[in-house]
């Protein structure tokens, strides 16, 4: 049998045509366009404006804060996923719809209302700052802006994925004598890691672009709290549009090939849980079924 | 692709303003917080169009970042007359041909109807005594300013300190810069925009002193209460122009050009100065300064074209890439 009378739906071909035309607009031609623009720099020059002082600085924060804001999202954002799917609790649905709105609220909104709160006499920073704890305009705030705006990418991954492993799962690693610890490490992490890995890096690749709400929490000092975005603007404003074009192309090429190694990762993580799944999920299923 | 990208701007026009009945239609693309400004002053030109000239005109007001504002008319948008608060942006459409090399020369007072000044804002009672550009370098001080190289008004507080540091006995471009690099390390941060920096200062109780125009202190007012801080008018500070110009191109192609000479020209009249006055923006119209001189007391201005040389010349000497402001941050 041919590959095409298996499929129950037909349109492969007009689908794909489709899919190829939309993404090359909404991405490949935006996308080719600035590094054709780019490249009217040499490479050198395009080194030169990237490896300067202030740009390598900015470099540095912007992807160190993007890391620890997705890794924190990656820690408690695994632990509300866990929350909103295992457990009912009086106004689950209210905490699950909060989950959305760093996605629905403006950015700058955020980032204003984040400097609110943090500042020395907002709301929180009034009882932080004595204890030399200071988030509004420093480098600490710009990880809790990229925090919240990168929140949702974690859970909204895992949801699903939770939904998938059935409590039996762990029911049946723990009558055969698992810990709770070895049941989470061997039983349930495999399952949900390719999610988990997956929304990390969602995570990040959004805030590596973050600019609305970061640049009101940050303070924007140079080599400090300054992020790649804002030298982009920057570059704007003194009409440098290849400057900017130069600065946004490293940043792309950077975050691409931690994207595709990202993306290697979960492969690499999908395939060894598929090879080890059956023995253990057919090992639970049989001892459910027999218990 | 200009074209595709100015029917782009087109259709999105249109869709905005809907059908034009009016004998001519004028888009004014100008700065942030001018909305007040034009808000008051367009209806005041329809009235005086209406009765002189027999036509009545549409008026369209776009609104954004200086820079931001002055780009989108490079890349198509259909402006016929742009009103800026820096000049250098208007020098950028005159190397684009856009707007006419001289465009300073076309209106009267370097084509800027009214002006502003760059002044301290202080905490009530002023506790730290902070009279002058000096004192607000002095340590244990803190400055709140928006990014001097991303934004105009930072652009102008930064000027503003420079010159007058400038202007001390023994005072040359060495000392100004070393003058300028402590006020900056007086700074905490630097703001995104000029709201921003208000906000930030009085909402938020951060720094002892914030720079801005003194038509932003009217604001703080309104905004803050009248008591809650004072004005200090330091002994040097920059006067800030507010360049306006037609735009060549788009009103040769419109037909507008007639229309759109007369409504920046009736700025400079008594209804059009009375009016910015009232938007606590200094007039040019002496007899109006002196009406509102409970607004504007007697400060000690410079001009960017007396102490730099230029907007453009200010500007790439001080806020380009590797300019004096990397240089104060960056040692090599």
């Amino acid at each position: 049998m041919s590959a095409k009378s298996q499929r129950v739906l037909p349109g492969f071909g007009l689908a794909l045509g489709y899919t190829l035309v939309y993404l090359s607009l909404l991405i490949l031609l935006p996308l080719g366009g600035m590094i054709l623009k780019a490249s009217e720099l040499g490479f050198g020059q395009i080194l030169d404006i990237a490896l300067g002082e202030r740009s390598l600085a900015a470099f540095r924060v912007t992807f160190v804060s993007s890391l620890l804001a997705a890794s924190i999202n990656a820690f408690f954002g695994l632990i509300v996923a866990w929350i909103l799917v295992r457990y009912s609790f009086p106004g689950k649905r209210f905490v699950d719809a909060l989950v959305d709105l760093p996605f629905a609220l403006p950015t700058a909104v955020a980032g204003i209302t984040l400097a609110t709160l943090y500042a020395g006499n907002g709301w929180l920073g009034q009882y932080l700052e004595p204890l030399g704890v200071k988030v509004a305009y420093t480098p600490l705030g710009i990880i809790v802006a990229l925090t919240f705006i990168t929140l949702p990418f974690v859970v909204r991954t895992l949801q699903p994925v939770i939904e998938d492993i059935e409590t039996e799962v762990e029911e049946a690693a723990a009558s055969l004598g698992a810990s709770r610890w070895q049941t989470f490490v061997k039983a349930i992490f495999p399952a949900i890691g390719p999610a988990l890995l997956t929304g990390f890096a969602l995570a990040f690749a959004r805030a590596l672009g973050e600019f609305g709400s970061v640049i009101f929490i940050a303070g924007n000092l140079p080599l400090i709290s300054e992020i790649v975005p804002l030298l982009i603007i920057s570059k704007l404003e003194q009409y440098d549009v290849l400057g900017a074009t130069a600065l946004a192309v490293v940043m792309l090429a950077i975050s691409f090939v931690l994207l595709l190694v990202i993306n290697a990762l979960q492969w690499w993580a999908a395939n060894r849980h598929k090879n080890s799944e059956p023995l253990e999920v057919a090992a639970g299923k049989t001892k459910a079924g027999a218990a | 692709m200009t074209h595709f990208r100015k029917s782009i701007a087109t259709v999105l026009l249109s869709l905005v303003a809907g059908a034009a009945l009016a004998d001519a239609t004028l888009l004014n693309a100008s700065y942030d917080v001018a909305r007040d400004v034009y808000k008051d002053y367009n209806p005041m030109f329809q009235k005086h169009w209406k009765a002189n000239a027999g036509e009545s005109v549409e008026l369209k007001q776009s609104h954004g970042g200086s820079t931001k504002q002055v780009r989108a008319v490079a890349d198509g948008l259909e402006a016929d007359v742009v009103t800026m608060n820096q000049a250098n942006d208007i020098e950028f459409l005159a190397e684009k041909g856009l707007v006419a090399k001289d465009w300073a020369k076309k209106f009267p007072n370097n084509a800027s109807p009214y002006t502003s000044a760059m002044v301290f804002i202080v905490r009530k009672g002023n506790p730290k005594a902070l009279k002058d550009w000096a004192d607000l370098a002095a340590p244990g001080v803190q400055v709140i300013m928006p990014h001097p190289k991303n934004t105009g008004n930072g652009r102008n507080t930064y000027l503003s300190a420079w010159a007058w540091a400038l202007k001390q006995p023994g005072g040359s471009d060495k000392t100004a810069q070393e003058f300028v690099g402590k006020l900056l390390k007086n700074a905490p941060l630097f703001a995104a925009g000029g709201r921003d920096a208000t906000t930030t200062f009085m909402q938020r109780g951060m720094g002892d002193a914030l720079i801005t125009f003194e038509s932003e202190a009217e604001m703080i007012a309104k905004e803050f209460g009248k008591g809650n801080f004072e004005v200090v008018y330091p002994s040097l500070t920059m006067q800030t122009e507010f360049p306006v110009a037609v735009v060549e191109k788009v009103v040769d192609k419109k037909g507008t050009r007639k229309q759109a000479t007369a409504y920046l020209e009736y700025l400079w009249s008594k209804e059009g100065q009375e009016n910015a006055a009232q938007n606590y923006l200094r007039p040019r119209d002496a007899e109006l300064l002196k009406k509102y001189a409970a607004f504007f007391p007697p400060v000690k201005t410079f001009t960017v074209d007396e102490v730099f040389g230029g907007a453009n010349k200010a500007f790439a000497t001080h806020f380009k890439d590797g300019g004096t402001f990397d240089q104060i941050y960056v040692a090599k």
